[in-house]
């Protein structure tokens, strides 16, 4: 097996010189422990997320929904993987790698404070010191994270620049990898920046989906006709849809609809983080993926009320794989995430991460009794249950309290 | 090497290259500092073209290409700025990849270099274009008879250099410490060593200009006694347009101290090239 490096025409390595050197060193590593089990390294990391990370984490049939969408429909349940959600996959896989290539330290981003909490786990587990990472405003609405973060005793660096999400602290750690490179290994959160990064970090989290097939076909002896997963990055995406892309289940990509999928140009801020759906071609972060930028190429300030979300670019296997006409991409906004958010844990027993919600608020868009968009979903359909919702505890309440949501349960218990 | 003359010409003595940041704090005042730096002897100017995600960049830059994006800079804006400007110096557009890429329509990347051409700049430098990624610039580049600026990094060796020495021309820049920009008061140990490496690998006819630190003409004078051909010199200058605007001083004031350090920058390495060669083994 070689290294993907382009998809159609996305990806690339677009980043500074003092990096490549490094970037040519971790393609190797790459090659050498992932794709070809050297040193039986992949034997290692099936046992360690195994034994550390709990897999294979459950598919579960979702009786309450079922009902109401009057199809199967299927939760895997990657909130119950170690950390509370799919990122450990990939910050589990990437910290041994580096514990493989003899480097003695390791920095990352992070948005929602998942990646972060799972590398600062990783990093613990495996015991190299660990930097971490991330916007203020992230800090502020993400908090449970932070002091996971540093229970696990990673450093956790707040980054001021600009509007203080997920697009800083990227452009944050690169500077730190830049600095630094020769001794630590920048364990990227999602399926984005420089090759080999986005094949590398799809493949740690393929097993989601290679799960999702061998468990949908020991109780239907066939694939789902559809498979859902929300889309920040696109990491728990990728990872959920490998198996089936060269398969026939429809590959849904839900991103973040934000406020309003209407561009702010005077103040360079989209109100969304819909990349996949409304972006266009550009470069960011070490490769060419689909943008949200204006004009002139400046790259916008995304929002969405899930930190995980809020991100201006997606990787750019997704982006081919859109431009194909393979994956679709679909969008949900925050109203409609919080809604679904509330179902979910009334209905299932299961509250879900902010990010995680968007992928049920499309269900309920799609095949809900008040449907709002003109396609019919086979009928089983499954649905990634990204992450769990502990860290967004806070946020929900304020951002319920804010709107008038039908389905949301008085919060006034918290009060005195 | 691809020979699009231009820039390397301005090396025949110790080069002292300035970076500005084009619009920082304001066009009017960013036209006077250039201005400033090219009468206190510059040889080159290099002119920030703003990227709201300048990876490459540390704190003082960072917040320059803040102010300067505040003030309304776009990708037109600063070539009308370069026709605006009265130097009689090579200039050099340093930028991002995705605002070249996003200019003007057609074949991307090549109404970008035509505008450029047109309003007079001779090269480019993007910081976050590899070489494994540049052969479309490059040939535009040599469409258009610029020069294309690549860096060379403390970690970069054996066949990742053949692959910048081929691709290269107008200058090296020599970056002189893994990192980000941001001024030092210290010369890196690394300078040294780079340019010995670059001295034995086939790039003997390139002229190679150190940046990354430099801040003081004694540092500009001993990266020129380590074997430069010229200094790139950014966030030191910076600095002073940072702290003009940070105390309301007048332009006028800021440009005279701008000059005043480019004097001593370009003095220093004059001074450098008397310097006798390191001893060996230094
Ligand atoms: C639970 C959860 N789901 C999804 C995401 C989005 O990331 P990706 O698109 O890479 O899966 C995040 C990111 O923090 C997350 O925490």
């Amino acid at each position: 097996m070689s290294v993907e490096k382009k998809f159609g025409d996305y990806g690339g390595q677009y980043v500074p010189e003092a990096l490549m050197p490094a970037i040519e060193e971790l393609t190797d590593a790459y090659e050498r422990y992932v794709l070809n089990n050297e040193d039986g390294f992949m034997d290692e990391f099936r046992r360690r997320i195994r034994d550390f990370g709990g897999r294979p984490t459950p598919l579960e049939r979702a009786d309450q929904l079922s009902e109401r969408y009057d199809r199967e429909v299927y939760l895997k349940r990657e909130d119950l993987l170690h950390g509370g959600a799919h990122k450990l996959n990939n910050a589990l896989g990437q910290v041994l790698l580096a514990k493989y290539m003899g480097k003695e330290r390791i920095i990352a981003e992070t948005g929602a404070g998942q990646h972060g909490t799972a590398t600062a786990m990783a990093a613990a587990h495996l015991d190299l010191p660990c930097e971490i990472y991330m916007g203020r405003r992230d800090i502020n609405r993400q908090r449970p994270n932070v002091f996971r973060m540093r229970l696990n005793d990673a450093e956790v660096t707040p980054v001021d620049v600009g509007r203080g999400t997920l697009k800083e602290a990227i452009s944050e750690t690169m500077r730190d990898w830049a600095r630094t490179v020769e001794t630590t290994h920048y364990v990227i959160g999602s399926i984005v920046g420089p090759a080999p990064f986005p094949a590398m970090v799809r493949d740690f989290h393929s097993v989601i989906g290679e799960e999702i097939d061998r468990q949908f076909r020991e109780r239907f002896d066939e694939p789902p006709g559809a498979v859902v997963a929300c889309a920040g990055g696109g990491s728990n995406t990728m990872g959920t849809f490998d198996a089936f892309v060269d398969g026939d289940a429809e590959l849904y990509a839900v991103e973040a609809g934000g406020s309003s999928l209407t561009v702010d140009d005077e103040a360079g801020v989209a109100p969304h983080s819909a990349s996949l759906s409304t972006g266009e071609e550009g470069v960011l972060h070490g490769a060419r993926t689909k943008l949200l930028q204006d004009d002139h190429g400046q790259i916008l300030e995304s929002h969405s009320v899930s930190s995980g979300l809020d991100y201006a670019g997606v990787g750019p296997e997704l982006a081919h794989l859109v431009d194909e006409g393979r994956v679709v991409p679909t969008n949900v906004d925050d109203d409609a995430a919080l809604e679904a958010f509330h179902r979910l844990s009334q209905e299932e027993g299961v509250i879900p991460a902010l990010e995680t919600a968007h992928a049920f608020g499309f269900l309920e868009a799609v095949a809900g009794p008040e449907t709002t968009r003109d396609r019919e979903l086979p009928e089983t359909v499954v649905v990634n249950v990204s992450g769990r919702g502990d860290k967004d505890l806070e946020a929900v309440v304020e951002e319920t309290d804010k709107r008038d949501l039908e389905n949301a349960p008085s919060m006034e218990v918290f009060d005195g | 090497m691809s020979d699009a003359a231009g820039l390397a010409a301005a090396f025949e003595e110790p080069a002292f290259v300035p970076y500005l940041a084009a619009g920082d704090p304001d066009v009017e005042a960013s036209l006077e500092y250039v201005e400033a730096l090219a009468r206190g002897g510059a040889d080159a100017i290099e002119l920030g073209l703003p990227f709201s995600e300048p990876i490459a960049e540390g704190p003082t830059i960072q917040q320059a290409v803040v102010r300067s994006l505040e003030g309304g800079m776009t990708p037109e804006r600063f070539f009308e700025f370069v026709e605006a400007l009265d130097v009689d110096v090579p200039l050099v557009c340093m930028t991002y990849y995705n605002l070249i890429y996003q200019y003007g329509d057609g074949e991307p990347v090549v109404p970008f270099v035509e505008r450029a051409a047109e309003v007079g700049l001779e090269g480019f430098v993007v910081p976050d274009l590899p070489a494994e990624e540049a052969d479309r610039l490059r040939a535009a580049c040599d469409e258009f008879g610029l020069d294309l600026v690549f860096i060379v990094a403390p970690t970069t060796r054996g066949d990742r250099l053949a692959a910048i020495v081929e691709r290269v021309s107008g200058y090296l820049y020599v970056q002189a410490r893994l990192g980000v920009t941001g001024a030092r008061s210290d010369v890196s140990g690394r300078t040294a060593e780079s340019l010995d490496r670059l001295a034995e690998q086939a790039a003997a006819d390139i002229p190679k200009a150190v940046g990354f630190g430099i801040s003081s003409g004694e540092q500009a004078a001993e990266v020129v006694a380590a074997g430069a051909d010229g200094v790139i010199v950014g966030s030191a200058l910076v600095d002073i347009v940072a702290q003009g605007h940070a105390d309301d001083d007048p332009p006028g004031v800021v440009a005279d101290r701008l000059e005043a350090k480019a004097r001593e920058l370009k003095q220093g390495a004059l001074a450098g090239a008397q310097r006798p060669p390191r001893p060996e083994g230094t």
